[in-house]
């Protein structure tokens, strides 16, 4: 037998599977670009004032650090600037989640074992997600060129700037393939290879904001900036991020031939035999079950507000730069202050983080039942309503948390590198603090969801954010107003700093946040598990 | 004293598709009972409804006296359940599973964990994501065995035990039933129901179609017999309860109701037997019997009893 009969098998089984979450992640990821085009078209009509930003943008180290340096004054030069890292940072997590996902997920979960009984090559399962992954890739690339070129970017740029985002996806995927090799779980080759994305992410910013040149050189990302899309195109660099994607599918699937099914290559560390004494509740249990996401998430709190703090430095300058950008910043900051306004805009985007994980985690609650984990919990004296209560209580407490973290780390870096003391500090907090209600809304229409109509919880609380989101990108930089902005609870929090606290909308986004809630321990107490 | 487990009538649907369809079963305190049905039948849907995960749409639930959804967690203090399909949290240890459950139960007993962790031959440092699935099966039990309760429902908990370690199982729920244990055991392998079970409920699309201790099941079924006579056999097939005869020469087999089973006898001896084998039947035929399609009453011989002929 091939190692790779069933190969097109698989791959139309995961199509099968795949068509919605696939269509989602490219609708998205193409929408990024397009939201980004449109909206610098609109800032800077006719190319007016973009010297002034390129200026900015080169200099600001902070800017450096999340997008990387400007190739060219033009309206290509920003969306590349903008698009580039960021846009392999997205594809390269679709990549990555696409790739475990039909590899070692489904070989934990017994799927794969399944499909191998029946006459399926060794190498099948392997080739047919590298093929699905990478055809992903392409058709993304498609769209978002495109986009572009439809809405106006000239040709050859376009091109040189998607083939960089999607090499980087390319590269990725073959990274993932590697790791699900060498991990013997889908979340620590997700762990593995998401790591590593964010690494590279970080090596490049580290080159780009602080140097040397050459350690931006050590990343692909990087290498996908180097291409400089809108300068001077330097299309070898390319061969570097197809040169390694090839080479590191072939090494996954040497590594593949060298394993058992279902085991790793890295070893598995023994645990304790015995429980602490303090693991003896449902909300221990829920603690221990959430606490390396909460690390992980912390962590991006210290880095996400300590680079947007940095940055508010040059924010004014970048004001200058164009009329537009000043109307949208200080239209959804509701102040003159351009750097009080740049911390809504910055709070804002804190609230959104802080929605996805409180989201992510309430719909623990979803997984756990689904997989079977909930019923022995339920058998013993566990009640639904404890059960449910301890996934909520580290939902809320992390959300906090988080926000907290974020806007200390943002005044921290803000008042370290301009001016300000303690209470500078104090008010990007609270800046970051009123965000808290609208978060736990939509952590309370995920309990809501998830206790009253299950099957459409994962779904609908994604969705609901994804919406929120949108309503976000529209409202900053498209500068429409609509209703999708009045159904976010985002639009409804105060604009802090710079502008008078109204306690009226924290306190009904707080009741609207306890009722979802409420409303779904009750759908929980009632409905039949599983 | 109020059975451990009644249930009347009991109904439940999944939209369109119906699970139970006026299920009974009783279970006496202090019996170990066999819960037997293929796939699909309704067992594992019982045992939920049992332990209020789902709510009945009809019918009457009764478990320890209580009523199984509204006192649940009451309930709960007082059982132990191992589900057929085990999922744990990976990242936790056998060991702290095994805890955990015990813990928000009420309680273990740490030496039986310790005495049943080497029984099972259970390493409780492995993280559960590195459990086989009959590891994940040790570690259930360990847990609902530790612990100190009146009831066990079990749902099929043998499925991924090698034979060895099904003894051990066998031993601890003879044990369990010494200290007064109830068990209510949902299983497919017949050998163990037989082996363990006081009394047995076997239902078949959500029905229960046949209960009672195994004598009295036996009772309502076929005895295989076959022999060899010292001259050729006549009437026996006008013989009432007679299936499944085959001749050849002297020799003879057939399937017979075990009330008509002395008729067929006092024929045979009139014919002079030379050697005779009688075979009660198992549990295996008085379940094939009922799943093979026709329920109580079936007169048609089935497979089983073509099989064991061809046997005996």
């Amino acid at each position: 037998m091939s190692t790779l009969a069933g190969t097109g098998a698989l791959i139309r089984l995961a199509l099968r599977r795949d068509r919605t979450m696939l269509a989602g992640w490219i609708y998205g990821l193409t929408g990024f670009v397009a939201a980004t085009v449109y909206g610098f078209k609109k800032l800077y009509p006719g190319g007016v004032g973009i010297t002034i930003f390129a200026a900015t943008a080169s200099t600001n180290s902070a800017f450096l650090a999340l997008y990387g340096p400007m190739y060219g004054i033009s309206l290509g030069s920003l969306v590349a600037w903008r698009d580039t890292a960021v846009g392999a940072l997205g594809t390269g997590l679709f990549s990555v989640f696409l790739m475990v996902r039909h590899t070692r997920a489904d070989e934990e979960s017994g799927r794969l074992e399944l499909l191998g009984s029946a006459p399926v090559g060794r190498h099948a399962a392997l080739v047919s997600a590298l093929v699905i992954t990478c055809c992903a890739n392409l058709v993304l690339g498609a769209a978002m060129t495109g986009v572009a070129i439809v809405l106006g970017l000239p040709v050859t740029g376009t091109v040189a700037m998607v083939a960089a985002i999607i090499g980087c996806g390319l590269v990725f995927t073959a990274v993932a393939a590697v790791a699900a090799q060498l991990a013997s779980t889908a979340r620590a080759a997700r762990g593995l290879a998401i790591g590593l994305l964010v690494g590279f992410y970080l090596v490049r910013a580290l080159g780009d904001a602080a140097g040397p040149r050459w350690v931006t050189w050590l990343s692909p990302i990087g290498w996908a900036e180097e291409i400089r899309a809108f300068g001077t195109i330097r299309w070898w660099v390319l061969a570097l991020l197809a040169v390694t994607a090839v080479g590191l599918a072939v090494v996954a699937a040497v590594l593949a031939v060298h394993r058992d099914y279902d085991a790793g290559l890295l070893p598995q560390r023994p645990g304790s035999p015995q429980a602490a004494p303090s693991l003896r509740t449902p909300l221990a249990l829920a603690w221990r079950l959430h606490r390396a996401a909460l690390a992980a998430w912390l962590v991006l709190a210290l880095v996400f507000g300590g680079v947007f703090g940095a940055a508010a430095k040059g924010i004014q300058s970048l004001a200058r730069s164009s009329g537009g950008m000043r109307h949208a910043v200080t239209q959804l900051g509701g102040t003159s202050q351009f750097t009080d306004a740049y911390f809504v805009l910055v709070m804002t985007m804190v609230g959104l983080f802080a929605a996805g994980y409180a989201i992510s985690t309430v719909l623990r609650l979803h997984s756990e039942e689904a997989d079977g984990r909930a019923d022995p919990m339920l058998a013993t004296g566990t009640g639904r309503l404890a059960w449910g209560l301890s996934h909520l209580a580290v939902a809320w407490a992390g959300t906090l948390l988080f926000v907290l973290v974020t806007g200390l780390a943002a005044g921290v870096g803000f008042v370290a590198t301009a001016a300000g003391g303690g209470s500078e500090v104090g008010r990007i907090v609270a800046a970051a603090l009123v965000q808290v209600p609208a978060a736990l809304v939509l952590a309370g229409l995920a309990a809501a969801l998830f206790g009253l109509v299950p099957r459409a919880s994962v779904g609908g609380a994604w969705s609901a954010l994804s919406v929120v989101v949108l309503a976000f990108l529209v409202g900053t930089l498209l500068q429409l107003s609509h209703w999708i902005l009045d159904i976010s609870p985002f639009t409804h929090v105060p604009k802090l700093p710079g502008s008078a606290v109204s306690p009226a909308p924290l306190v009904w986004l707080s009741v609207a946040a306890v009722l979802l809630t409420v409303a779904g321990l009750a759908g929980l107490r009632r409905r039949d598990i599983g | 004293m109020t059975d451990a487990i009644d249930v009347a009538g009991l109904r439940k649907s999944y939209g369109k598709t119906v699970a139970l369809d006026g299920l009974d079963l009783t279970v006496a305190p202090g019996e170990v009972h066999g819960f037997l049905g293929p796939n699909g039948s309704g067992k594992t849907t019982t045992i939920r409804i049992l332990l209020g995960l789902l709510r009945a749409d009809g019918g009457t639930a009764r478990l320890l006296g209580g009523d199984p959804w509204a006192q649940a967690t009451e309930l709960h203090h007082r059982l132990a359940y191992v589900p057929g399909d085990v999922n744990l949290w990976p990242n936790l240890t056998g060991g702290e599973v095994i805890d955990l459950l015990g813990r928000l139960r009420g309680g273990l007993d740490v030496r039986r964990r310790a005495s049943l962790l080497d029984r099972f031959e259970l390493n409780p440092a492995v993280k559960a994501r590195a459990y086989s699935k009959g590891n994940r099966q040790k570690v259930a039990l360990v847990a609902a065995l530790a612990s100190d309760v009146e009831l066990l429902l079990l749902d099929e908990p043998t499925a991924g035990l090698d034979p060895l370690m099904e003894a051990a199982f066998r031993a601890c729920v003879r044990e369990g039933r010494s200290l007064g244990r109830t068990v209510l055991l949902s299983s497919h392998i017949l050998s163990e129901v037989e082996a363990l079970c006081d009394r047995v409920t076997i239902i078949r699309l959500g029905r229960t179609v046949e209960t009672g201790s195994l004598a009295d099941l036996r009772h309502l079924t076929r005895t295989s017999v076959a022999a060899e006579l010292a001259a050729p056999p006549v009437g026996l097939d006008r013989l009432a309860g007679v299936h499944g005869l085959e001749v050849e020469g002297t020799r003879m087999r057939c399937e017979v109701d075990t009330e008509e089973l002395d008729a067929l006898l006092k024929r045979l001896t009139e014919a002079g037997v030379r050697s005779l084998t009688c075979q009660p039947p198992t549990l295996e035929q008085l379940f094939l019997r009922h799943y093979s399609g026709d329920g109580p009453g079936a007169s048609d011989v089935t497979a089983a009893g073509e099989r064991d002929g061809a046997v005996a």
